[in-house]
């Protein structure tokens, strides 16, 4: 702890814009030595360029970057990191189809006989990174075939590697980590700050905020709000610094979800009858109803998003029947769904979920094109119409509708593929992690909106790893554990009770 | 945020980059050609009064690669590539001219064939048997991309290969001479003192447009281009996009190939359409379509083929040996690989930014 308090990081008057938007304007920003600093602020607050200006991505357009109190510009990710800034972007650049080993070792692979790669080696490092992120896994099958949380995992393992590490930036790590993974996270980086490193750390979490961080830096609108030690602010103040107001709490939810829950019907909508698929997901019941959400929790791999699958038709169940309106479904695939009245918001915002190259109006009206089919092309005049409708609806922060979705903060991304999916009005709603890197006040929103939802009559499937949100929204709770269906609640239930449910016997 | 500035839109727009190049070119050609943009007015004995000169002829000679370069935006645009389109020319003019030729290929050339204006066929079934073999090239093209998975620069290689081979087959291994004035018309005719090659384009180039920009299948075939994935989690059957992009660009092939054999009254299975996959590819990514798919346009490939041709025709007319020819292109691809970098697009974009702002300032 000899160089602990000695500033690592100093930037004073940034400035970027990207065409039409001022991304950043006189931001400052400091980082010591030994410190966790929580860097956050609303969707599009301009946290990631930030780091991306840091870490030589982009160039300020005014501005200067110190680093050991020496004057530098940075030119290039692969600078960065030479000077001891290792990086987890928001956007995994990761290499879906090596293995997760070789993704974590890339360009740094342990050689035989200075040829060829040592296999061996390479995995043996690989699997002792990851244990000591608590993650227990083959490091030899591909990455892409594995799930969000585990690149997640891996990007952070890649980034831990780096052996003279001095400063260690994590833009939203968490996002789709459960506790557990999160702990184990929490405490190598810890262990970090131990040994004198520095670590700026960007999540919409605020409890992880005040559980690890030593100081916050709250960005709005591009603009510095100012930087305060964590001990001296209350979560509110917080949230009131972030959004420039205060929150309306999540004021009466308990009370829109108890109204809502009069509505709902007694015949299901869509029914599962010994659901399943081998390698998948065990057989399992299920039915929804019109007027409900039902909330699916579990740890991660527990098989939410393996049910939301073959409830949209992506994967097709070797067992069992799914019926819907009474009739037995034959035809799976996301198409046919999308004409029976479901919609999934997928997990995997970056693979699944945009379209980069396409402008905002043209993902928000993909899915319900493919629902109108290829010659019922929507007028142009319609398009911007639906468009910014839910750019209004959900507070998208876009210069326009014709901005490419690629350009978007990364919350903002997520808002757009809720968006695509609200715009094809289905009867059946399935969200996995539709929550995922949203801030605050806009998963309060986006939470009500789904008990709207519902009590407009449609059916939604809630899927997150956060359980204190499943248990906000959905009127009902079914517990997943190792790929089973394992418990289901409904009616007033308490934390400990599906938590215990969630984690096993233990 | 509807008023962008009148600038930056022009340099947004896709046609840009490529009519840009093609100005300079043309610019050259200007100052060191005068007589380059000389159009006269001929009368030919068959085919009556027309226009000609070098401006004509760029469009004219250059007709089947425009229409190639049609065909094959959408493919690359899909993420794919289609490197058979040289092998369906020779397909077509083979069927072509087979089909008008009594001789079948099998039987002794006869003088009679050579200078009796007949055919064996009807022209409409020419067309239509042309068509149908571009479509079904096109068409297992696409299913060996969609539907068997091969990734499309080896799928499409199978028929790039064979395709040569079922032309000589075709034609009975003979280089087929055609005498059938009709049939001539669509290489050599007319309409308005224009080469009707140019109308085939234009009425192609509607077709296309109207497809892409009328219809949903501009924005799916983007949509597969940029993410596969997510564009099938959206409901969009991607296979049946890459199955229509590869049979579009059959068809076109096809009329490129009926365009030819009817220009030079032949059909030559190892030499029609030789290297056209490869300049088809260079014409739609001097057009702006990235070799990984995504965003489009039509008519900047469209810009891009004339641009080859442009370069053609000055080289010929600068008098550069033809066996030069090759190395001149090969300067137009490296000056295209260099504009096209990451690198000089940023420069260049920063340096439009400056100018941009202060008319911003300004205003
Ligand atoms: N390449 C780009 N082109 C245009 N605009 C951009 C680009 N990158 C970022 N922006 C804009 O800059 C603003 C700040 O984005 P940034 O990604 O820094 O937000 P953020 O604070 O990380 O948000 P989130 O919490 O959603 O990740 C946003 O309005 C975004 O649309
Ligand atoms: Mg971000």
């Amino acid at each position: 702890m000899v160089e602990a308090n000695k500033e690592i990081v100093t930037m004073k008057g940034i400035y970027k814009s990207f065409l039409s938007v001022q991304a950043l304007e006189d931001v400052d920003f400091t980082l010591n030595l030994g410190e966790i600093h929580a860097l956050v602020g609303e969707n599009g607050a301009g946290k990631s360029t930030l780091i991306k200006v840091l870490t030589g991505v982009e160039q300020p357009d005014a501005g200067v970057v110190m680093i050991n109190q020496q004057k530098m510009t940075i030119r290039s990710p692969q600078h960065a990191q030479e000077i001891g800034i290792s990086t987890v972007y928001q956007e995994t650049n990761l290499c879906p189809d090596l293995s997760v080993a070789e993704n974590i070792l890339i360009g740094r692979e342990p050689m035989k006989w200075g040829l060829v790669i040592d296999r061996k080696a390479m995995n043996d490092n690989a699997r002792q990174i990851l244990q000591e992120l608590g993650v227990d896994l083959d490091v030899t099958q591909t990455l892409g075939e594995c799930s969000v949380a585990i690149q997640q995992m891996a990007a952070i393992a890649r980034a831990l590697e780096i052996s003279s590490v001095k400063v260690l930036v994590l833009d939203e790590p968490t996002s789709s980590l459960d506790m557990s993974e999160v702990d184990q996270l929490f405490q190598v980086i810890r262990k970090l700050r131990e040994s004198g490193v520095g670590i700026i750390f960007i999540t919409h979490f605020l409890d992880q905020v005040f559980e690890v961080s030593d100081r916050i830096t709250v960005l709005r609108n591009g603009r510095l709000v100012g930087t305060y030690e964590t001990t001296s602010l209350a979560r509110l103040e917080l949230i009131q610094k972030m959004i420039g107001r205060s929150l309306a709490a999540y004021d009466n939810m308990t009370q829109t979800k108890l109204e809502s829950s009069q509505h709902i019907e007694s015949e299901a909508l869509l029914e599962a009858k010994e659901v399943g698929l081998a390698g998948s997901v065990e057989p399992f019941d299920l039915d929804l109803h019109a007027g409900e959400v039902v909330g699916l929790a579990g740890l991660l791999g527990s098989g939410r998003t393996e049910i939301a699958r073959l409830l949209f038709g992506i994967d097709k169940p070797d067992k069992g029947v799914i019926t819907m309106d009474g009739e037995v479904i034959k035809n799976y695939s996301p198409l046919d769904s999308i004409m029976r009245g479901i919609a999934l918001c997928p997990e995997d915002r970056k693979a699944q979920g945009i379209v980069g190259e396409l402008t905002v109006r043209e993902n928000i009206i993909l899915a319900m094109q493919a629902d109108l089919g290829w010659f019922k092309y929507l007028g142009m005049k319609k398009q911007y119409e639906i468009a910014e409708e839910y750019i209004k609806l959900l507070n998208i922060v876009t210069p326009s509708a014709d901005q490419p979705v690629k350009n978007l903060s990364g919350g903002n991304q997520q808002k757009v593929i809720l968006a695509r999916w609200l715009a094809t009005n289905p009867r059946l709603l399935i969200l996995d992690e539709p929550t995922r890197g949203i801030d605050v006040g806009a998963k309060a929103e986006i939470q009500k909106l789904v008990l709207l939802l519902a009590e407009e009559g449609k059916s939604c499937v809630f899927i997150s790893s956060e359980l204190d949100e499943v248990m906000r929204t959905s009127h009902r709770i079914v517990v997943l554990r190792d790929k089973e269906k394992t418990a289901e609640f409904s009616g007033d239930v308490d934390e400990p009770t599906i938590m215990h449910a969630i984690g096993g016997s233990e | 945020m509807k008023q962008t500035s009148f600038f930056r839109r022009i340099r947004d727009s896709r046609l840009f980059w490529p009519l840009a190049a093609w100005f300079i070119i043309l610019a050259f050609n200007a100052i060191v050609m005068p007589d380059f943009f000389k159009v006269d007015i001929m009368d030919d004995p068959v085919y009556g009064k027309h226009f000609y000169g070098n401006i004509i002829d760029i469009f004219n000679n250059g007709a089947p690669l425009i229409l190639v370069s049609i065909g094959m935006t959408l493919v690359i645009a899909t993420g794919g590539v289609d490197l058979s389109v040289g092998a369906v020319i020779a397909i077509s003019a083979a069927m072509g001219t087979v089909l008008i030729n009594p001789a079948l290929g099998n039987e002794l050339i006869e003088n009679r064939i050579l200078t009796e204006n007949t055919t064996r066929t009807p022209l409409p079934i020419i067309i239509l048997a042309d068509l149908a073999a571009g479509a079904a090239c096109g068409l297992w093209n696409g299913l060996l991309v969609s539907r068997a998975k091969i990734q499309p620069m080896v799928a499409t290689l199978i028929l790039m290969v064979a395709g040569r081979g079922i032309a000589q087959l075709i034609t009975n291994g003979q280089i087929m001479t055609i005498y059938y004035t009709p049939y001539f018309w669509f290489g050599n005719g007319y309409i308005l003192y224009l080469p009707v090659s140019i109308y085939i384009v234009a009425v192609v180039c509607i077709i296309a447009w109207l497809l892409v920009r009328k219809t949903s299948i501009g924005l799916f075939t983007e949509s597969v281009g940029t993410n596969a994935t997510a564009t099938y989690y959206s409901g969009i059957n991607e296979k049946n996009v890459k199955l229509l992009a590869y049979t579009f660009c059959g068809i076109c092939a096809a009329i490129a190939g009926l365009i030819f054999s009817s220009y030079v009254h032949s059909a030559d299975g190892n030499n029609n359409g030789l290297y056209y996959e490869l300049d088809a590819i260079l014409a739609v990514v001097i057009g702006g379509t990235l070799m990984s798919g995504g965003r489009f346009s039509i008519l900047a490939s469209v810009v891009g083929a004339v641009i080859i041709w442009t370069f053609t025709v000055t080289v010929y007319s600068l008098g550069v040996p033809g066996q030069a020819l090759l190395a001149a292109k090969a300067v137009l691809v490296m000056l295209v690989i260099l504009l096209y970098s990451d690198y000089s697009r940023r420069l260049i974009s920063r340096l439009f930014e400056r100018k941009g702002s202060k008319h911003e300032a300004a205003s």
